[in-house]
């Protein structure tokens, strides 16, 4: 490959590697500001993925599919929302018993509607004929450019920035995570705003799922591999703020890309796994005593004790 | 009310979660197999069936992990901080296990036993060490760190092992001279199970862990600061030297996970061992509420649960046990705050017998 194509090549990589950490990592975002710690994310992303090859699966159209992992989603982050706000459970706790209950609900489900241990069968990913039409629609770059699920991403990244930083609600939500007293006070009720920000937090980590089972085509077991937590690593190194976790995800994204072409080129791959991990580690205490992330989360509200 | 009246409620109260957790994984167990067209009669049967003394005897293999990850967990939490790198310390602990085990091949056996043992410790301690570090020095979240740091080690050792460690075509080590004996050459009934004298160690763990948590400057030091960190600074206590300290030991406890795999089961490392022993971990030190001496029944439960998935894998996906055990953990705590309302009302009326309801 000549060095512009490569480079176009490399850049569509990176957008395709980056998609699932973005949406997911937005996620975190919503529910993190909203005061609610969201270990989950691995486990919505693996039930995203696989609501979405189940919905595609039997009703033979992505895009119902994409409902669907949207909705598992919504509802894997509706339990993690009912233990920890309703009943004010430890929300790490319960997130990572969520990412254990997901492994296994899809892993089984793997073997009960599939018969298979290890993967779904092929499920078409969403394939619009505009591509034909648009210009350089069927090149590397135009097909993740024009990706309805990639527009979508780019719509709801907007769509969340603009929500948490321009409405009322928003800053409620924002004000529920860094002082909920004062939200109480100003008349919102802090547990439905938490409800808000983590149901949202499943919606686009359920549709980051999506996108990974629509990249392989099938479901395979443990197929988010991590990637929940690298999303919440970027969530950090973005300091919990939709655009600087989405230029995290890019970064990390286009690290990915340089480990998988230089896979078998001598060069230690396991260096740039490592990357978005230490980098996260380095940069908290980089941050040491400037307080970036939101004041209450992880705390359980409790308007009786004002804990 | 009578005084042994309100004490069993209090007991009843205490054990709240743990029974409402499991009734609700049974429910839930009974359910999955009337959907998925299995009576729960056979299920039993097969399960019993299939519980033999060498399935016994693979719950004791899965209940040493656990007893190792549980213990180092539940350690950390008694001094306030949540420890999820037990996977990155086990994985470390047991490749320091096996590299020294390797390099004190000539020594005589006792020797390089003892060795390899304190390697497993060190090697965990070591990693424990750095979120112990970072939060003393930094103040940075535990909990971000120590999930950063599990992945940071498992790419760390791979690399190492693909490169450097491994016999050809492989991704294990050379075999190590130094063993711990299995169970079933002092019981030979267990024949065959993978149950080895590195138990002997992780219940020696457990009680050493139990005195030095209660019976010790050292250990109260440390609880208190777990109570609250400030308290335990006005009563002269460093904080930051127990919160480096117990990372040290949670670290080193989870490293010895090397000793029941390195040197009790397959005498060599093995890249990819270790899959999700630091989670549940933290699922036995939950139930066990961070008693030492309640990991080890807590470790048995969880090590039953997964033997009892392979034993109905015929009539039932294993994955069921995933399932149940997150059930499990999101009940437990769903209903710990009721737990701690209720038995601090009895505690009060205990102690206030006089009073009415308070």
């Amino acid at each position: 490959m000549s060095g512009p194509v490569l480079l176009l090549a490399m850049l569509a990589q990176t957008l395709r590697i980056s998609v699932p950490y973005a949406l997911a990592a937005c996620g975190g975002v919503c529910s993190e500001r909203s005061g609610v710690v969201n270990i989950a994310l691995e486990g919505i992303l693996l039930n995203g993925a696989f609501f979405a090859v189940v919905g595609t699966h039997y009703s033979g159209s992505p895009y119902v599919g994409l409902l669907c992992a949207g909705a598992g989603g919504v509802a894997t982050a509706a339990l993690h929302a009912l233990v920890t706000i309703t009943a004010r459970a430890d929300q790490i706790v319960s997130g990572l018993a969520i990412n254990i209950l997901a492994f296994g609900l899809t892993r089984g489900g793997l073997r009960v509607l599939f018969k298979s241990a290890s993967n779904s069968p092929r499920i078409p990913a969403p394939d619009p004929a505009y591509l034909d039409v648009l210009p350089g629609g069927r090149t590397p770059l135009g097909e993740v450019l024009y990706d309805p699920l990639f527009l979508l991403t780019i719509l709801l990244l907007i769509a969340t920035l603009w929500f948490l930083f321009r409405t009322g609600l928003g800053l409620a939500l924002r004000t529920a995570g860094e002082h909920p007293e004062a939200a109480h006070s100003a008349g919102f009720s802090v547990p439905r705003l938490r409800w808000l920000g983590v149901l949202a937090s499943g919606l686009l980590a359920g549709l980051g799922g999506a996108w990974l089972a629509f990249e392989q085509h099938s479901f395979t077991d443990q197929m988010s591999g991590g990637r929940g937590y690298i999303a919440l690593a970027a969530m950090i190194v973005g300091k919990w703020h939709p655009l600087g976790a989405a230029a995290a995800c890019l970064l990390f994204g286009a690290a990915e890309t340089a480990q998988i072409r230089l896979q078998g080129s001598g060069v230690p791959t396991q260096f740039m796994q490592m990357l978005p991990f230490v980098l996260t580690i380095l940069v908290l205490v980089v941050w040491v005593g400037r307080s970036v992330a939101p004041a209450a989360v992880g705390k359980p509200y409790d308007p009786e004790h004002g804990e | 009310m009578k005084t042994w009246r309100l004490r069993f409620a209090l007991f009843g109260i205490q054990s709240l979660p743990v029974v409402c957790a499991l009734c609700v994984a049974a429910l839930l167990a009974t359910l999955i197999a009337i959907l998925l067209g299995v009576s729960p009669g056979e299920l039993l049967t097969l399960l019993a069936s299939r519980f033999g003394a060498y399935a016994w005897g693979q719950v004791l293999f899965k209940a040493t992990f656990l007893t190792f990850t549980g213990l180092s967990v539940a350690l950390a939490f008694s001094a306030g901080l949540f420890n999820i790198g037990a996977e990155g310390q086990a994985v470390v602990g047991s490749l320091a296990c096996a590299l020294v085990g390797l390099a004190a091949a000539s020594a005589p056996a006792p020797v390089a036993l003892c060795l390899a043992i304190g390697a497993a410790f060190a090697g965990g301690a070591l990693w424990g060490f750095v979120p112990g570090y970072l939060k003393a020095r930094f103040g940075t979240h535990e909990v971000i760190n120590t999930i950063m740091l599990n992945f940071v080690a498992l790419a760390a050792v791979n690399f190492l092992v693909t490169r450097y460690l491994a016999l050809p075509e492989t991704v294990r080590t050379a075999e190590v001279p130094a063993a711990l004996p299995r169970l079933d050459s002092l019981l030979p009934f267990m024949h065959g199970s993978a149950a080895n004298t590195s138990l002997a160690l992780a219940l020696l763990a457990v009680i050493a862990a139990h005195y030095f948590l209660h019976h010790t400057a050292a250990g109260f030091a440390l609880r208190a600061v777990g109570r609250g960190m400030r308290q335990a600074q006005v009563a002269g206590i460093h904080a930051s030297r127990q919160i480096v300290l117990a990372f040290v030991l949670s670290g080193g406890i989870a490293g010895l996970v090397g000793t029941n795999f390195v040197l009790g089961y397959k005498h060599y490392y093995e890249d990819g061992f270790s899959g999700g022993i630091g989670f549940l971990g933290i699922a036995v030190a939950l139930l066990a509420r961070n008693e030492p001496l309640a990991v080890f029944p807590a470790a048995l439960l969880f090590g039953f649960l997964s033997q009892a998935g392979l034993a109905v894998n015929s009539l039932l996906p294993r994955e069921v046990v995933e399932i149940l055990t997150g059930v499990i953990l999101l009940v437990f705590i769903a209903t710990e705050r009721l737990r701690r309302t209720w038995s601090q009302g009895t505690r009060g009326r205990l102690a206030h017998p006089g009073e009415g309801r308070p």
